[in-house]
């Protein structure tokens, strides 16, 4: 046995699928051991893809997503989808083949020196000197990005160490690590406190972030706002937590969020922040969040506690236990005042769209199409205008919605979405993307075909990259500089060129009919909406 | 706000590029950095010398704890630690200059460890602001050049046992 048998060993003990990738000289031990294995290899048109689509893939497992590309160029490539990942806290397991060992340093052929590269966007990162260690630093690698913070972890593997004999395999039951250990449960003092201020509370609020879905605590957060009656707003990453349509749900907060959601965080007197990082998309000013309230803050990251906003008490651990221990907690409060005057809010703050009929009507398009979705579909949004759409319109009902909310990685929806969908083929996956951010990854559209892999994809094609022209239709005075996407393709022709069946809206009159054409069949298909190149989210 | 954190890591190549690279990356200051070898071989101590306001001195210590290669992070004032720093200070010296350096390397404590006839090279072992006041007075007698290892420091020793 050699060193990249042992790594598919290893792949095959985490109980890893598919692993999505690229392959050059210096991996080509282990795609060359894979071979013998009943993992599934998907090759990915370019490296940065191959990270998209496993952290596609790990959002609906909850598992590691795992891709493997070549040295040099690959591993570099492979980048902004790691960061990507980092920035969502979404674990995934990065392979890259290296040089030779004994030419480590020399910049010779296709080196590049990827661990030092990726250390701000890594949870931790190896590279393996020696064959023996294969299996305990695999060991480690899928313990380290699923457990506490989740997030990538890199294993840079040269090719002679890929190609030496290992002696014997045997995969470590257990990890022990004295440098890493997360805190997930919480403090029962501080859950005592949070319980206490709670009774007093007038204007509670909880403010779920992405961190309740990676601990997989939705329903328990759920059923303690259900019991205790505490209104919700969520954060981009933390969409999906609630129900669009839960009584209890008021929407996404932040400057690109709902003003009924704002303006509820803001009235409230306490606030119970989870699994977010009070980042700047999301509040604006921290200091507002600590004004005249209680600010609980909860997150398994300590060093995400205080970083921003000062709390009046942290609350160190998952997400999922510590609502867990909450459910414990027998108290009363009563604040249904509250609950009626964010109602208000709700039903008279909603911002009025004047959409041009000419054209499709992005909010109404997608509010229609999730309603015609399957109840636990995934709906994943690009970046870009389509994004701030999508978080604004599209209804969750039991499904998930992805989306690259830290970074805001264009091209991010297409291979997520055949990650996704690779993950759980029963599930109905959507990729909504613009006609910018289409571009970036429309090289996946052979992945697609080759693989087989049945994502619907919709393009919101306004002729511009929308985002930037809208900032710069308000920050200078519609002055446009280097946002008119002339020069696209024709979609229809190019979706000929994949034979991937092909639909176009032009305005709302047909919406029906298309979307339901669109959804009808579990196969690939490319719907392209026209939408007003002048249409803004704000 | 100055901080000193005594910051034990696993001794792997790489890690003081993790540390340092933490510190630029996230714009804190690091006034002085020290490193070596503890009495286990696996694991090393950084001494940290670093200065912000509160809340920076919260996440430093915060994202250093976050480093998987970090062990433990202790952090202390000045005043509750005994700090050193070791320097070495090589001084041209004629007839007329050579008593009053000795004079001074007396008054300050700190040995002649190599000569010749035209240097000599001075060694200081003290808290880092007489390593600096050793330089001011020398500082008119013409320095050729000098090496400082950073502050090193321990918490004071307590009665319990750790």
């Amino acid at each position: 046995m050699i060193g990249a048998d042992a790594i598919i060993k290893c792949l095959e003990a985490e109980g890893v699928e598919v692993v999505f990738g690229y392959p050059g000289v210096a991996i080509c031990p282990f795609y060359n051991s894979i071979l013998q294995s009943d993992i599934r290899t998907v090759l990915i048109r370019t490296e940065q893809n191959a990270a998209h689509a496993a952290s596609g893939m790990a959002r609906i497992t909850g598992r590691p997503g795992v891709c493997a590309v070549t040295s040099g160029p690959g591993a570099t490539n492979v980048i902004t989808g790691i960061a990507t990942a980092f920035a969502d806290s979404i674990p995934l397991i990065c392979i890259t083949g290296q040089v030779d060992s004994e030419l480590l340093g020399s910049d010779v052929f296709q080196e590049a020196d990827i661990t030092g590269a990726v250390e701000s966007f890594v949870k931790y990162s190896y590279l393996v000197k020696n064959v023996q260690e294969i299996p305990r630093i695999f060991k480690e690698a899928f313990y380290i990005a699923n457990s506490g913070r989740k997030g990538p972890v890199l294993i840079d593997i040269p090719i002679d160490v890929q190609n030496a004999a290992i002696s014997r395999f045997s995969y470590p039951e257990e990890v022990s690590l004295r440098t890493y250990k997360p805190t997930v449960k919480g403090h029962a003092v501080q859950i005592k406190k949070v319980v206490k201020e709670l009774e007093h509370a007038k204007r509670p609020i909880i403010c779920a972030g992405g961190g309740v879905l990676l601990s997989g605590g939705k329903e328990e957060l759920r059923s303690f706002a259900e019991k205790h009656r505490i209104p919700v707003v969520s954060t981009m990453m933390g969409i999906g937590v609630m129900p669009t349509e839960h009584p209890l749900y008021y929407g996404m907060v932040g400057n690109n969020g709902k003003a009924y959601a704002n303006r509820a965080m803001n009235e409230s007197d306490m606030l119970i922040m989870v699994g977010a990082r009070v980042a700047d998309r999301a509040v604006s000013q921290p200091d507002l969040i600590t004004q005249n309230k209680v600010l609980v803050h909860i997150d398994v990251d300590p060093a995400e506690i205080g970083k921003n906003a000062g709390p009046t008490i942290p609350l160190v651990g998952d997400a999922r236990n510590i609502f867990m221990d909450f459910a414990q907690q027998e108290f009363a409060c009563e604040h249904e005042e509250w609950i009626e005057a964010l109602d208000g809010y709700r039903s008279t703050m909603e911002k009025k769209r004047t959409p041009n009929p000419a054209y499709v009507d992005p909010a109404a398009f997608i509010t229609r199409l999730s309603e015609k979705m399957q109840a636990d579909g995934v709906y994943v949004a690009d970046v870009g205008q389509n994004q701030i759409w999508s978080c604004g319109y599209h209804i969750v009902k039991e499904g998930k919605f992805l989306t690259s909310g830290g970074m805001g990685t264009m091209g991010y929806s297409i291979p997520a979405a055949m990650g996704a969908k690779l993950a759980d083929m029963s599930k109905q996956v959507i990729a909504v993307c613009g006609d910018g951010s289409f571009q970036m990854s429309m090289m996946e559209l052979a992945t697609i075909r080759q693989h087989q892999i049945p994502v619907k994809i919709i393009v919101l094609k306004n002729n511009y990259l929308g985002m930037v022209r809208e900032y710069q239709h308000y920050t200078y005075k519609d002055q446009y500089s280097v946002v008119d996407l002339s020069g696209s393709p024709d979609l229809e022709k190019l979706s000929a060129a994949y034979e991937i069946p092909f639909l176009r809206l032009e305005n709302m009159e047909k919406a029906e009919e298309i979307i339901d054409a669109f959804l009808k069949e579990d196969k690939t298909m490319l719907l392209e909406c026209l939408i007003d190149p002048m249409d803004l989210v704000k | 706000m100055k901080k000193i954190y005594s910051v034990l890591v696993e001794n792997r190549s790489g890690v003081l590029c993790k540390v340092a690279g933490l510190f630029s990356r996230r714009c804190f200051n690091i006034d002085s950095l020290a490193v070596g070898e503890t009495d286990d071989s696996a694991v090393s101590c950084m001494t940290i010398v670093s200065s912000g306001n509160e809340r920076t001195i919260e996440q430093i210590e915060k994202q250093l704890n976050k480093k998987l290669d970090v062990i433990k992070v202790k952090t202390f004032d000045e005043s509750r630690s005994i700090s050193r720093e070791l320097m070495l200070i090589k001084v041209k010296y004629n007839k007329t200059t050579r008593r009053e350096i000795m004079e001074i390397c007396e008054m300050m404590k700190a040995d002649i460890v190599d000569m010749s006839k035209s240097q000599m090279m001075i060694q200081v072992c003290d808290i880092p602001e007489k390593t600096k006041l050793f330089i001011q007075m020398l500082a008119s007698i013409s320095i050729v050049e000098v090496a400082r290892t950073g502050t090193l420091a321990l918490p004071k020793c307590s009665e319990s046992d750790t």
